[in-house]
């Protein structure tokens, strides 16, 4: 945002002063018209002062613009000792001559007041201080300070529209603070004379949680993001969350990245889910979300990238424990520092804070993957409309950076599925839905891949199991018309395979009995051969012998013929015979 | 400290220390300075003669001057003795008022 200024300034309207605060320079378009006076409003604690000083800082240290900082109500220790917190050292930058300070103090008990005065004393203070560092940038916190130590507020009204317009005169870009009043801006109507931009501060309470805002209410001759944007006051200024400013246009990896679970990336095409992408997993109490989340953030570990776990429910030990146990070790990822566990109760601040304590993590440790567990208790008790636009900037924001982030969401029945995830869930590119399953008296995990965008993924329910090796899944029993897991599956399968073994059986039985039937068949096949060899013998000799007599009994009718004198009448009978 | 001018040159110094350590604040030669000026050396004549010793300062010609004594409004009157400080603001047209101020004369709720 920064880098992009001058082109900003250049195609918007007026010139524009860059603020360097985080998101305000993208609300505003380029940051606060150069050479007039912004009004900054707010109530006490809003933030005013935070604001102003880092304008001054920022322009004194990065933009090359010093600065004059008169402060009506803190001394310049108390200022210094304030924005020291967020890592500005404003004594350094008076000693360097870009910073100048000025305590305007009036007590008025003091001051007793006769005949006509004006206020030239503050235009000299202002215009020493100017010259003494060259400024160009100016923040008058809280100007309206002087309504309490001057009675005379006609003289005040006339001389504040004079410093107004002093410091438009002299191309001062200045930062007015004022205190909210009843009905108007500010409590004694600022706003009048600062008709150029007007910043309003807000901070509320909700539900015990306390959440800052910020909207630009005018801004002349620009124009500019009309929404309140949550902000945050860190340690390293103010961070304020414009999701307007932000472009779908990041890239999109065609990388898949392991989940950790081999059984749930085969219900993604085999190869998991796309890096850069945002996945939800949602799941009533004990369904195994946060047991999915560590295998993701392991898988990362194992891959030798970084790891950012956000744990809302669990201590980082705790965590690690519960995870042992299902064979998941996390310890060892933390000692090679891969891996970061913030925990926290999600109660601590809201989650817009939440939101940029994660951002500033996030820029800090610089992960591939992050995982939040669960997003659900942060959205506790919150409006769909809030938390969706949180979300899509922490989601926008992840994408921009290219980390794989997963989101767990407790949801409060096993099938119910809340408002706010469906809105939550549009943001996701992988939707996994962990429920439980309980049939015969017994409770069992399932899982399904309810979407993920651009990936051919399974339309299957997979049973989850939780292994003292890590998380398996293993194909539901799917057949007549029913889903079946657990014990309901193993029994089932047991009584297929009963039944299977006993057809084997059988079919076993039968083939060898065929086989008894055929030896015992080739046994009388040959017996039958056996006698028929025989009765062919048998008739072979029994013919032979005819022959045989035959033959004697033809020569004994040649013998007695001849003997008889007659020649020999061969009979027929001589040769029956076929062979 | 440039310190510009002291009137009453011959009343101020000699007997004793001046009681009264008045500083009066400037922002050039304008009407309402020269008229505070005035009214200030009338009433210091009549009220506190011998007692008083006047510096005048130009935040024009001395502006790092303002921030010490947290001027904002001018003309203004600084009693830094004796103590405690006490600011008048305006062209002290109301000598009671600035009497008061002074506390030569007592405030009118306390009588």
């Amino acid at each position: 945002m920064k880098r992009s200024q001058s082109k900003v300034a250049s195609s918007a309207g007026i010139p524009k002063a860059p603020t360097g605060i985080a998101g305000l320079d993208a609300i505003t378009n380029g940051g606060l018209p150069v050479g007039r006076p912004t009004l900054v409003c707010g109530s006490a604690g809003a933030g005013k002062t935070m604001l102003a000083a880092e304008f001054l800082v920022r322009g004194a240290t990065e933009f090359g613009e010093n600065g004059v900082f008169m402060m009506f109500e803190e001394n310049a220790e108390e200022l210094a000792a304030n924005v020291r917190s967020m890592g500005f050292d404003l004594e350094e930058l008076t000693r360097q001559k870009k910073v100048s300070l000025d305590h305007v103090h009036i007590e008025r008990s003091e001051i007793e007041e006769t005949g006509e005065y004006d206020l030239e004393g503050l235009f000299i203070r202002l215009a020493h201080a100017v010259e003494s560092v060259n400024a160009k940038r100016v923040v008058l916190d809280t100007i309206e300070a002087l309504f309490a130590g001057l009675p005379n507020h006609a003289i005040l009204r006339a001389e504040l529209r004079r410093l107004f317009r002093w410091l438009k005169d002299r191309g001062l870009t200045a930062v007015i603070t004022g205190e909210r009043g009843e009905n108007t801006l500010t409590r004694y109507g600022l706003e009048e004379y600062v008709a150029d931009c007007v910043i309003l501060l807000d901070h509320r309470v909700y539900q015990q949680i306390s959440t800052r805002r910020l909207r630009v209410v005018k801004y002349r001759g620009s124009a500019h993001g009309t929404n309140e944007y949550p902000f945050l006051i860190g340690d390293r200024g103010l961070s304020v969350m414009p999701i307007t400013s932000m472009m779908l246009d990041h890239e999109a990896s065609m990388e898949q990245v392991s989940t950790g679970i081999p059984g749930l990336d085969d219900m993604l095409a085999g190869r998991g889910v796309y890096r850069g992408s945002s996945i939800l997993v949602t799941g009533s109490a004990g369904t195994g979300k946060s047991s999915v989340a560590a295998s993701f953030i392991d898988a990362a570990c194992k891959r030798g990238e970084r790891a950012l776990l956000f744990a809302y429910e669990e201590s980082a030990p705790q965590l690690m424990r519960n995870m042992g146990s299902v064979g998941i070790k996390l310890k060892p990822h933390i000692k090679n520092g891969l891996l970061q566990i913030h925990s926290s109760r999600p109660t601590l601040q809201g989650l817009e804070q939440h939101l940029v304590t994660m951002h500033d993590a996030v820029v800090e440790f610089k992960p591939s993957v992050v995982v939040v567990d669960p997003i659900s208790n942060l959205t506790i008790e919150r409006h769909e409309s809030e938390v969706k636009p949180t979300l899509m900037r922490l989601i926008d924001f992840m994408k921009r950076e290219q980390i794989t982030a997963l989101f767990t969401s407790l949801t409060s029945g096993p099938d119910v599925i809340e408002d706010s995830e469906v809105g939550v869930s549009s943001l996701m590119d992988t939707w996994l839905q962990l429920s439980n399953v309980e049939t015969n008296g017994e409770r069992n995990r399932t899982i399904f891949v309810l979407k993920s965008r651009g990936i051919k993924h399974s339309n299957q329910v997979r049973e989850f199991l939780m292994t003292d090796k890590g998380i398996d899944l293993i194909d539901a029993y799917l057949g007549e018309d029913e889903v079946l897991t657990g014990s309901a599956r193993l029994a089932r399968e047991n009584r297929e395979k009963a039944l299977t073994r006993i057809a084997k059986n059988d079919r076993d039985r039968r083939t060898r009995q065929l086989e008894h039937e055929l030896k015992s068949l080739d046994a009388q096949i040959a017996a039958l051969k056996a006698a028929a060899v025989v009765a062919e013998e048998n008739f072979k000799f029994k013919n032979d012998q005819e022959l045989l007599l035959t033959e004697s009994f033809d020569r004994n009718a040649e013998t007695m013929s001849r003997v008889r004198g007659r020649s020999g009448d061969r009979t027929a009978a001589a040769k029956p015979i076929k062979k | 400290m440039k310190k510009e001018i002291s009137t009453s040159q011959n009343t101020m110094s000699a007997k004793d220390p001046a009681e009264y350590k008045l500083r009066l604040y400037v922002a050039g030669q304008t009407t309402k300075s020269a008229a505070a000026l005035a009214n200030l050396q009338r009433i210091c004549e009549t009220h506190l003669s011998g007692r008083y010793h006047i510096e005048i300062i130009d935040l024009l010609v001395n502006p790092s001057l303002a921030a010490g004594d947290q001027i904002l409004a001018v003309p203004t009157l600084v009693r830094h003795l004796p103590e405690p400080i006490k600011k008048i603001i305006g062209d002290l047209s109301n000598e009671e008022r600035v009497l008061v101020g002074l506390d030569v004369l007592p405030r009118l709720e306390s009588i």
